[in-house]
């Protein structure tokens, strides 16, 4: 064996670990780990394939920014998983079921797999293969698909807009430090000197 | 080459830029207050795209490496969404600023959806489909929680989202089986793909888990299951946008996929769509006689509306595209008169939806229960009104293709129906007496739009307003 298939073996191997104990680890923070780990084979696979800069990309994208989001939001929400899974222990034969019946239907269909004779020749339009990985993501990305790449942005930004409209409210009963009005604050006009009488007050 | 594919996408550049402008001016000039100004030139400016798309020339380009088409059926398509959402926003205008929904938000995200739409009637590749689909779905979830404080509105966007994801998922999950297989996204090669040779059962259940993905989106059953529950929480305009602009555009994107991509399949995929056309007929006919509230009724309708939309889709002929294409023009028109009319059930100010508040307004605003009258017995497609017309045409094309069975079955749900609609207006004219009636309503624009959708359904029998021409030059542009 050598050592190429092996590695890809190892990783493989760790990706559907990872998987399976993201699902059945009864602690949610070590469920979240274990998809760390997932995700980190998957760029090894992706490595193995060539494909350097996806790599790289789900490690920085999904393992610094999601996986790390889905840790404080599993350490912070107070969310019983206890009695969650105790509701999905009654759903559990139909959810067997309805599982190996996809499991032999996509068995099926990739059992029986085939290209279209075109097939090849369509994905090799896309790329010239002497340019690198990162070159040729970026030729396509903004050239080829330009359009994609700005609706993308559209996408985003309706993301953004909708994150605000629902979250942010203006609290109209808050007091705030204005720190402009307090450094233009005149001593003549806030201070006044009053001469008091002994015994009388104001 | 560029200058050419920009020229094509003019009218979503145009509407993408206007929005964006929208949002620095709404931010820094005034925030709601700004609401109605937004909403309007929102309107206007949809309007005037609008009638670009039914008299901007007739030729079929396509741009960006064929990834984007613009022919006389995406235009046709866009036509009825940016005119449908304009009316959409003209009548809610007024609904919004009473309950306190005025935000300035909410035009700029329903012109977002509509580019989605826009792009999504145009789509020639799975990318551009998938992402105009995921624009168009972002912004309405968004919008069906607008009303933040309420329960039902937060969940409705709630589960519209969870839904949607997941229908978003088998959406993917086909087009990159179809991809594996065929070796490109774009439809021209999945086309010379299919034609090349034995077609795998993997592209197969691409294809399958792609039409269950856009089913989700025209709430077709099995996948109605989100649409009482939206429609009855979110704030009335945003089901009135809901059950008309969106149906249109993925109702088109359906008939883009099926009749281009994959016409080839048609044996395959002609089966599924009929089986879920004459469940969404009788799901939509039966589940809607419980109901009480007239939201959720509308939802049922809608289901069962895009039921007999689908018979076109199945009958898999020139005749039955342009049948769909009239039937949906049909519905745009009574949903919009419908919501108009609903919008303006108020009892002391306060927004009633149930439909025992319309009891003997046929007395007390006879007008108004008139034009209610008409819209209800054309919806349940009662012979001399326009919705009649609608139902005759796609019983018609399923005829004419041989599917008898089809036909046969969309009289059937028809009549069944027919039920619920007429006990709307039965309790409108012979309803028991009560004290609570419904305000008179003071809103023209309202009342303006139910009445004129009233008569649209009265004089489009003579000739359905050219649209059966616009109809015909649509479908041939998809099939040749």
């Amino acid at each position: 064996m050598s050592i190429f298939v092996s590695t890809f073996y190892l990783f493989s191997l760790s990706v559907i670990a990872g998987g399976l104990m993201t699902v059945i680890s009864r602690n949610p923070v070590h469920s979240v780990l274990w998809l760390i780990l997932a995700f980190l084979s998957s760029a090894g696979l992706f490595v193995l394939l060539g494909a350097e800069f996806l790599a790289m990309l789900l490690i920085i994208v999904y393992v610094g920014a999601v996986a790390v989001l889905f840790l404080f939001v599993v350490m912070m929400l107070d969310v019983d998983f206890s009695t969650l899974k105790a509701e999905m222990a009654g759903y559990l034969p139909i959810a067997l079921l309805i599982a190996v019946v996809l499991v032999m239907q996509l068995a099926m269909a990739f059992g029986l797999w085939s290209y279209a004779d075109t097939a090849v020749g369509a994905r090799e339009v896309l790329v010239n293969p002497e340019y690198h990985n990162t070159q040729a993501l970026g030729l396509i990305l903004y050239d080829r698909y330009f359009i994609l790449f700005q609706l993308s942005g559209l996408i985003l930004l309706v993301a953004m807009i909708g994150a605000i409209v629902l979250t942010l409210r203006h609290r109209k009963n808050v007091k705030r430090q204005n720190i402009l009005s307090q450094i233009y604050r005149d001593p003549d006009k806030s201070l006044e000197i009053l001469d008091v009488k002994p015994g009388q007050g104001l | 080459m560029i200058q050419n594919d920009l020229n094509l996408i003019l009218p979503e550049i145009l509407l993408s830029i206007f929005a964006m402008l929208a949002l620095i001016f709404g931010v820094y000039r005034g925030q709601d207050k700004k609401t109605a100004t937004l909403t309007l030139a929102t309107a206007g400016l949809m309007l005037i795209v609008g009638m670009w798309m039914i008299f901007g020339g007739s030729s079929s380009e396509a741009a960006f490496n064929n990834m984007f088409i613009s022919d006389a059926f995406s235009r046709y398509a866009k036509a009825l969404i940016l005119l449908s959402s304009a009316a959409v926003l003209i009548m809610s205008l007024g609904y919004m600023l009473r309950h306190d929904l005025g935000r300035f938000e909410y035009p700029i995200l329903i012109i977002f959806s509509v580019v989605g739409m826009m792009f999504m009637v145009s789509a020639n590749d799975l990318m551009v489909l998938y992402l105009g689909l995921e624009l168009q779905s972002l912004a309405l979830y968004v919008v069906a929680s607008i009303r933040r404080e309420s329960l039902k509105s937060t969940e409705a966007g709630m589960k519209y989202f969870v839904l949607g994801a997941l229908s978003s998922g088998l959406l993917l999950y086909g087009a990159s089986l179809i991809y594996g297989y065929s070796g490109s996204t774009n439809f021209q090669s999945i086309i010379i793909s299919l034609d090349s040779g034995s077609v795998s059962l993997g592209l197969m259940f691409g294809m399958i888990l792609l039409v269950a993905g856009l089913a989700f989106k025209i709430s077709a059953v099995p996948f109605h299951m989100w649409t009482p529950d939206v429609y009855e929480g979110s704030p009335t305009p945003v089901t009135a946008f809901l059950s008309t602009a969106p149906k249109i555009a993925a109702m088109a994107l359906f008939a883009r996929v099926v009749y281009d991509a994959f016409y080839v399949l048609i044996s395959d995929w002609q089966q599924v769509v009929a089986l879920m056309s004459v469940l969404s007929m009788f799901v939509g006919a039966i589940a809607a006689i419980g109901q009480t509230n007239i939201k959720r009724l509308m939802a049922y309708s809608s289901i069962a509306h895009m039921g007999y939309a689908m018979i076109g889709l199945a009958s898999g002929t020139l005749l039955g595209l342009q049948a769909m294409l009239v039937y949906m023009a049909i519905y745009l028109a009574m949903n919009i008169g419908t919501f108009a009319f609903i919008m303006s059930m108020e009892r002391d100010g306060q927004p009633v939806t149930d439909i025992g508040s319309l009891s003997q307004l046929g007395v007390k605003q006879p007008g108004r229960a008139l034009a209610m009258l008409v819209l209800l017995f054309s919806l349940a497609g009662v012979p001399p009104l326009v919705g009649f017309f609608g139902k005759l045409y796609v019983l018609r094309a399923a005829y004419d293709a041989g599917l008898i069975w089809l036909a046969v079955m969309g009289v059937l749900a028809s009549v069944i129906g027919a039920y619920y609609y007429l006990r709307l207006v039965y309790l409108m004219y012979f309803g028991e007496k009560q004290d609570l009636s419904l305000d008179i309503v003071k809103s023209p624009i309202l009342s303006g739009f139910a009445a004129t959708a009233a008569v649209v359904m009265v004089l489009g029998i003579i000739n359905l307003f050219g649209i059966e021409a616009a109809a015909s030059l649509a479908a041939s542009s998809l099939i040749n």
